[in-house]
């Protein structure tokens, strides 16, 4: 496996590619939470939001419909929020009973659950496409600069590093097991389901016996390099003008959705 | 071969903004003292040591057995970290874990990842850690790895319902139809993950027994944990059936709380309006009765474990 087995970044020379990453990330997270406050069914505002989410796309240089592929990965979850077209407000349009459930679907509820997968699936998209266009560790520097505790962010730089190390350990591990389990052609292989955990157990257990000593290595080598507790980076992050110009034309963007969203 | 993530946290829109402020504001204080303590006791040292264990959660995740008709279990290891690193130091590779899956592979929304770090790091830690903490002094293999097996199948079944709990405070669903979902799911979840962590932590104490002994422990967290661990416990322990046992009281309470969070700032203009259900006098038997029993089971607990440190001390 190599290093950047789990990179989602797509380099393209773009506007977007070059804007300082810690406006990428606020600019992210204030679109999430636009998204957040617009209220039910202020569908002209979901449309304005996903053309804002468009544009971006278009600054992006990687295609319109870039961000629209990766965008369905939350849709399991949003099954959760089914139960809300079971709420209690507005007129009944069907009514059914399951097991001890009285359920009534009611416009507002629909309504509400409409809303909900549309927040969602804007959200989404806006996060697929901030690592797209941004390298994990920029991301990480961003964060350091928005005053996310140097602690964590070293820690999670760690992660990335290793994943791959370790993912690749994994997939030996279940090589291994799979090597193991041979078994006849319509028979049964390995014993019961108990004993199946317990040797997922055991391979996570090697697992972590093997990382925790890898992790002494990698800090006495570290060490030994003159490691203090600080990882430094020689990108200086500094936000430029045009930065700011960005920054401010598309929050004006997002304050002009919610005013739409709000006045009916 | 690529990671193919099974989306399991709550991505964003999921939670009202108001909701997932409040988790945020809990989970960035506990993270913030998980850093002052882990700083305290270890230094540069625990850096890389969280970053690496954080991976190694993150790549045990893909361990996976099958279990029947192509589902397979998986492997989750909040409380198996909580238990071999010390609550804070697990609190602290959780949230990288989650914030990693959030931010790269969009598994979680980044507004409510406060919420998800709080479900999968934070509770997960206090049930895990305080479970086993209360027994980690106790010579007897067998009765450490039972503690360890329930903190896990616990913290998994608490983790659920806070998540559910957190979907009806927004609004978004309805309490009487994903609390049941939800614990039924994570249930049977919790035995797949308890069987995972006891046969891991098994699997440790043969080959490493000095990352797990008794002092180790307990220089990790103090007794406050083994409190909270089974506050927590009970707490979870009362509201599943309290919930299931009086659909009604708290489809009233669910229905106002529908009612009131078409508004933004729904839950303060909620709280004196939602205590009123819960003072029905089937609920208020449903807690009375639930607290004695898990009180019996605690003490009974409690006791043999006394008996079994005696005997072995003797």
């Amino acid at each position: 496996m190599h290093a950047d087995a789990f990179d989602r970044f797509h380099p393209a020379e773009s506007r977007l590619h070059r804007l300082n990453p810690s406006v990428k990330v606020a600019l992210t997270v204030a679109f999430i939470i636009s998204n957040a406050l617009l209220p039910d069914a202020a569908w002209l505002a979901f449309a304005a939001a996903w053309l804002f989410l468009l544009a971006a796309n278009d600054q992006s240089r990687l295609g319109l419909w870039f961000t629209f592929r990766r965008s369905l990965l939350a849709a399991p979850f949003a099954l959760a929020a089914l139960s809300a077209i079971f709420s209690p407000l507005g007129g009944a349009l069907v009514s059914f009973h399951l097991l001890w459930l009285n359920l009534t679907v009611t416009d507002v509820g629909l309504l509400r659950f409409a809303s909900i997968l549309i927040r969602s699936w804007l959200s989404v998209q806006m996060a697929v496409l901030l690592v797209a266009t941004t390298q994990f560790p920029d991301i990480l520097h961003a964060l350091e600069h928005l005053r996310v505790p140097k602690a964590l962010t070293t820690i999670i730089a760690f992660l990335y590093r290793y994943l791959f190390v370790l993912t690749d350990k994994v997939f030996r591990l279940l090589r291994a097991r799979e090597a193991r389990s041979a078994g006849l052609p319509g028979q049964k292989r390995g014993g019961s389901l108990l004993w199946r955990a317990n040797v997922a157990g055991n391979m996570a257990g090697q697992l972590f016996v093997r990382s925790y000593e890898r992790s002494d290595r990698i800090y006495n080598a570290m060490a030994a390099r003159g490691y203090t507790g600080q990882l430094r980076t020689l990108h200086p992050h500094e936000i430029k003008p045009s930065d700011w110009n960005f920054l401010t034309l598309a929050l004006i963007l997002l304050a002009l959705i919610q005013l739409t969203g709000w006045i009916r | 071969m690529h990671y193919a993530p099974v989306p399991m946290h709550i991505p964003d829109g999921l939670l009202s903004l108001v909701v997932a402020l409040i988790f945020w504001a809990l989970t960035a204080a506990s993270v913030a003292l998980a850093i002052f303590k882990t700083n305290k006791t270890l230094g540069e040292k625990q850096i890389p040591l969280m970053g690496i264990m954080a991976a190694f959660i993150f790549a045990a995740q893909m361990l996976n057995f099958p279990v029947a008709g192509g589902t397979s279990g998986h492997f989750l290891g909040g409380a198996l970290a909580a238990i071999v690193l010390g609550p804070w130091a697990a609190i602290l590779v959780m949230t990288s874990v989650i914030a990693v899956q959030g931010l790269l592979f969009q598994d979680g929304g980044l507004l409510v990842m406060g919420a998800n770090i709080f479900n999968m790091g934070i509770v997960t830690a206090i049930i895990g850690f305080g479970l086993y903490r209360s027994v980690s002094g106790n010579p007897n293999k067998t009765v450490r790895l039972a503690f360890a097996g329930a903190g896990a199948w616990l913290a998994t079944v608490s983790a659920a319902l806070v998540t559910a709990l957190q979907l009806w405070l927004s609004g978004n669903a309805h309490i009487e139809i994903v609390v049941p979902a939800m614990l039924g799911v994570h249930v049977i979840i919790g035995i797949g993950e308890a069987v995972i962590s006891v046969a891991a932590l098994a699997f440790i104490e043969q080959t490493r027994p000095d990352l797990l002994n008794a002092e180790k422990s307990a220089q990790q967290g103090g007794g406050g944990w083994v409190w909270a661990g089974i506050l927590l416990s009970l707490a979870t322990v009362l509201f599943s059936p309290l919930v299931s046992a009086s659909p009604d009281g708290l489809e009233r309470v669910a229905d106002n709380l529908g009612f009131l969070s078409q508004g933004v700032s729904a839950p303060y203009q909620l709280l004196p309006d939602y205590t009123i259900p819960f003072l029905g006098e089937t609920a208020l038997s449903t807690i009375a009765a639930g607290a004695i029993g898990a009180l019996v089971v605690l003490g009974v607990v409690v006791l043999i474990g006394r008996n079994l440190r005696k005997r072995s001390a003797e």
